[in-house]
């Protein structure tokens, strides 16, 4: 299939007036939508305006109810996911749909494997995954190694290889950022600009606006299932006009106001001399009451790592950790939490929820002890103190018997948050704690988390988005390869020195 | 149920999430709208009671075929209790069982450590000392025999990290080829005063062995649903990870689920015995199967998390009194075991497609 030449302006995809119903929401109602051949369109809405959806229409996991799809300049029904495939619309989904016990070249035609006479090519398929990788510029990655061997970011590149193995013309990315640090985004952007280049078109979907400043052409803004804009320049539109579409609001991240220093705050959080093999060593810091030190590393940095050690997730290999000047034993959970301590990890889904059980239950769920009397469990107060959590949270949809499921991101994270607010916790640890969550209830977490520094929790983040790390911290940490290299007042160091920091020597 | 379909538009409104700003144009009837109450209906379909409303119908029609196949002879008290005395040994073995899978394991070993508890209760050694005290010295023995076994399990599965699949599946070859060589393979007849009377006794026209399984199927449903132990039971097999990082011993708590299967083990070895008169080796056959059948098609989740102590029980009327029906119509024991394989299959495609209706997402 000849590829279509990258000045062809007439657009690649065409969709108008889709709308997807689902009982009792309606969470497409009119979206159109268009892509040229060789752009980069962004799609820009918060968690909920329906990007999940669009994607899953255009992907053929989903019917429109309504609405017209024109392809290349004809009208066509996504029935399946195969008949999307084969009009060369390929899909990256955020949880990426990689058979971990197969090697790359075995991930890469799945589903269209290279065989003669019924026996797989597997000499052909590896060579022909090298030659695909080579293009996406990871020829380092080894065409025989398991997939599940590899990094989230060398996954992912899989995922654009097997799209690029098929004739591809139009390919989505669900947040392929979210799970990358920043010189894998670079990476990333890269191979983007290769494939738009060839005449590839990309639909790009990300919370980070200045990504989209950066890599997009065009964007369009969906709220509540409707188009609210398209077309719009990814580069010229101004921020606030982004976000005032997005949201109605003016404003992108409201970090709460720094309280004044305390000087004679006490200590509640001694880390010394805190090691892992292989992973960091020798880190040691104070936490202040009231106080919120935040972590700022690439991925892999180690950063979670120490969290997960002072929480006693990990055993740590030497080094020793205090609260309230008591010495906790090393790799205790139940230790930590007894001491005080509360985690919020990382992911969220797999490590903090169950999902299927009601909110009342994920919250209670490390206070046990104060809702049960001879083993038995009090429901009525459990029920009770979720309810008047879950209301001073503004978590939405009420109700503390639907599942965790049902909730978004960000609500479902202050689920998380409501499980150590129950326990009157000493410190509180978050690790990203507003990954997947979209821009409104980022502010709410921010304020959240300030405020609990405010009664005296002292707090430890752990953030990929510096200025997260900046604008919420008090003092700042950053890590790099397993070592504290820098230790200071969030105020008195910006960005681009954090960048620094983080970046030098992690080519070596 | 609607309230669980508003999700699967895949996200929620969030912005509604957002204090504080203002509000825009009255929000339209998306789903999931706060405050709503759902509906009485709605809410019945999510509760356990729907599913199991299944399994009452299942066994209505069981009984309705039971009457017009065999009419009196089915229909008849003595035969009923008939039925609830075979369902009560494997009942209470269920039991256990809906605890092991709901807290994300499984027990293939239950049959060979009914064996194994029922020889050891019944050696000439152990019937000598329990004469010359008390019967209850032989009770105490199985409970023990059976809880040991179960300890074993439950410490390779959470401290030696043995899949749970394999760790049972060694006890099963085990505990039966110790229960051959304790018993020599021979039948050994309960012979202790006091024993066989007790339990082979009525309290108001009810066999003490019904009795037994209604207290332990009473007691499992308070302490599955409303103890801290359930509670736990629940978050290990659903989210071991988060169980653990929540501060829960999540080991330990594995380790006591095999224990409680061990103990039910042992409770109904003494059932068997009773019934039997005998301690054997051949005891318990096939009841590992049996019981993860009846556990499975009462509504509990094979991969954990989720369980239900009113369905296991009724998977296992359901199942008695199958072979009951096919039994007074002179149907062979093959025939049986295809209609089993029938009710499984069947059961568990129904319960997957209500499953993907509530949690679509």
């Amino acid at each position: 299939m000849p590829v279509t030449a990258p000045t062809s302006a007439g657009p690649l995809l065409q969709m108008s007036g889709i709308v997807k119903t689902f009982p009792g929401v309606r969470a497409l109602d009119g979206v159109d939508l268009d892509v040229r051949p060789g752009e980069v369109h962004c799609l820009l809405g918060q968690n909920g305006a329906g990007k999940s959806t669009l994607i899953k229409v255009l992907s053929g996991a989903h019917q429109p109810d309504d609405g017209e799809i024109t392809w290349a300049g004809e009208s066509v029904a996504l029935g399946t996911p195969m008949a999307a495939i084969n009009q060369g619309i390929s899909t990256i989904y955020q949880e990426l749909d990689l058979v971990h016990g197969l090697t790359v070249a075995e991930n890469v035609f799945l589903g269209h494997e290279i065989s003669r006479g019924g026996l797989s090519q597997r000499t052909e398929a590896r060579r022909r995954t090298r030659g695909l990788l080579e293009r996406l510029g990871h020829s380092e990655i080894p065409a025989g190694r398991e997939v599940g061997r590899l990094s989230t970011a060398g996954q992912q590149i899989v995922s654009m290889a097997r799209a690029l193995s098929r004739d591809t013309r139009l390919i989505i990315m669900d947040e392929p950022s979210a799970v990358l640090d920043q010189e894998e985004v670079h990476n990333l952007f890269r191979v983007i600009r290769d494939l738009t280049s060839d005449g590839v078109a990309v639909i790009y979907i990300s919370h980070r606006l200045e990504e989209i400043r950066e890599i997009g052409d065009r964007v369009t803004v969906l709220k509540d299932g409707r188009t609210v804009a398209t077309g719009l320049d990814a580069r010229e539109t101004p921020t606030k006009e982004l976000i005032r579409l997005m949201t109605g609001r003016d404003i992108e991240y409201v970090f709460p106001d720094r309280p004044d220093g305390q000087p004679d705050a006490a200590t509640v959080l001694e880390v010394d001399g805190l090691a892992l093999a292989g992973t960091f060593a020798d880190v040691g810091f104070r936490v202040h009451t009231g106080e919120i030190v935040g972590l700022a590393g690439l991925v892999g940095s180690g950063r979670s790592e120490i969290l997960e050690t002072i929480y006693g997730a990990r055993r740590a290999s030497s080094g020793t950790v205090s609260v309230d000047g008591k010495m906790m034993r090393a790799g205790s959970v139940v230790g930590a939490v007894r001491a005080g301590v509360g985690l919020c990890p990382e992911e969220r889904k797999s490590q903090g929820l169950l999902l299927d059980q009601a909110v009342y239950r994920n919250i209670t769920m490390s206070s046990m002890a104060r809702f049960s009397r001879a083993g038995f469990m009090d429901r009525t107060a459990e029920r009770a103190a979720a309810t008047e959590l879950t209301t001073s949270l503004d978590v939405r949809p009420s109700g503390v018997d639907r599942a965790v499921r049902t909730l978004s991101g960000g609500n479902q994270q202050k689920i998380v948050l409501a499980r150590w607010l129950l326990r009157d916790c000493r410190v509180l640890l978050l690790d990203e704690p507003t990954r997947g969550v979209d821009v409104g209830a980022r502010s709410e977490i921010y304020a959240l988390v300030r405020s609990l520094a405010a009664r005296g929790v002292a707090v430890v983040m752990v953030s990929s988005e510096v200025p997260e790390v900046l604008g919420l911290a008090d003092r700042v940490l950053v890590v790099r390869e397993g070592e504290v290299v820098h230790e200071g007042p969030a105020d008195q160091i910006d960005e681009h020195q954090v960048l620094d920091l983080v970046m030098e020597g992690s080519a070596a | 149920m609607n309230d669980n379909t508003a999700a699967s538009g895949g996200a929620l409104p969030a912005q509604a999430g957002s204090a504080g700003l203002p509000p825009e144009a009255p929000r339209t009837g998306r789903g999931g709208a706060p405050g709503v109450p759902a509906s009485p209906v709605a809410t019945f379909m999510r509760s356990g009671a729907a599913r199991s409303l299944g399994l009452v119908v299942a066994l209505v029609v069981l009984f309705v075929v039971g009457i017009i196949t065999a009419g009196d002879r089915f229909a008849s008290v003595d035969n009923m209790l008939t039925i609830l005395r075979l369902a009560s040994v494997i009942g209470v073995v269920s039991i256990g069982m809906t605890f092991v899978i709901t807290g994300g394991g499984i027990d293939l070993s239950v049959g060979a450590i009914v064996a194994l508890a029922s020889v050891w209760a019944t050696t000439l050694a152990t019937q000598t000392i329990a004469n010359d005290y008390h019967w209850t010295l032989m009770v105490t023995t199985a409970l023990l025999v059976g809880t040991g076994c179960g300890l074993v399990n439950g410490v390779l599965v959470a401290y030696g990290r043995v899949v749970p699949f394999i760790a049972t599946l060694a006890m099963l070859a085990a505990a039966r080829g110790l229960a051959e060589i304790l018993a020599g393979r021979r039948t050994q007849i309960v012979d202790v005063d006091g024993f066989t009377d007790f339990f082979g006794a009525s309290v108001l026209g009810v066999p003490v062995l019904v009795i037994i399984f209604a207290l332990v199927a009473a007691v499992g449903w308070v302490v599955f649903n409303r103890t801290t132990f359930g509670r736990r039971t629940f978050a290990v097999g659903g989210n071991p990870e988060a169980a653990r990082l929540a501060g829960i011993k999540v080991k330990r708590h594995t380790m006591m689920l095999y224990a409680l299967v061990g103990l039910c083990c042992g409770i109904a070895a003494i059932m068997l015995m009773a019934r039997t008169t005998t301690g054997s080796s051949t005891h318990g056959l096939l009841y590992e199967l049996d019981a993860i059948a009846a556990v499975v098609i009462g509504g509990t989740l094979l991969s954990g998390g989720r369980g239900t102590i009113v369905g296991t029980v009724f998977g296992v009327l359901i199942f008695t009194m199958l072979s009951n029906v096919f039994t007074l119509n002179n149907l062979s024991i093959s025939a049986q075991s295809v209609a089993k394989g029938l009710i499984i299959v069947v059961a568990v495609l129904l319960q997957q497609r209500l499953a993907a209706r509530s949690t679509s997402t």
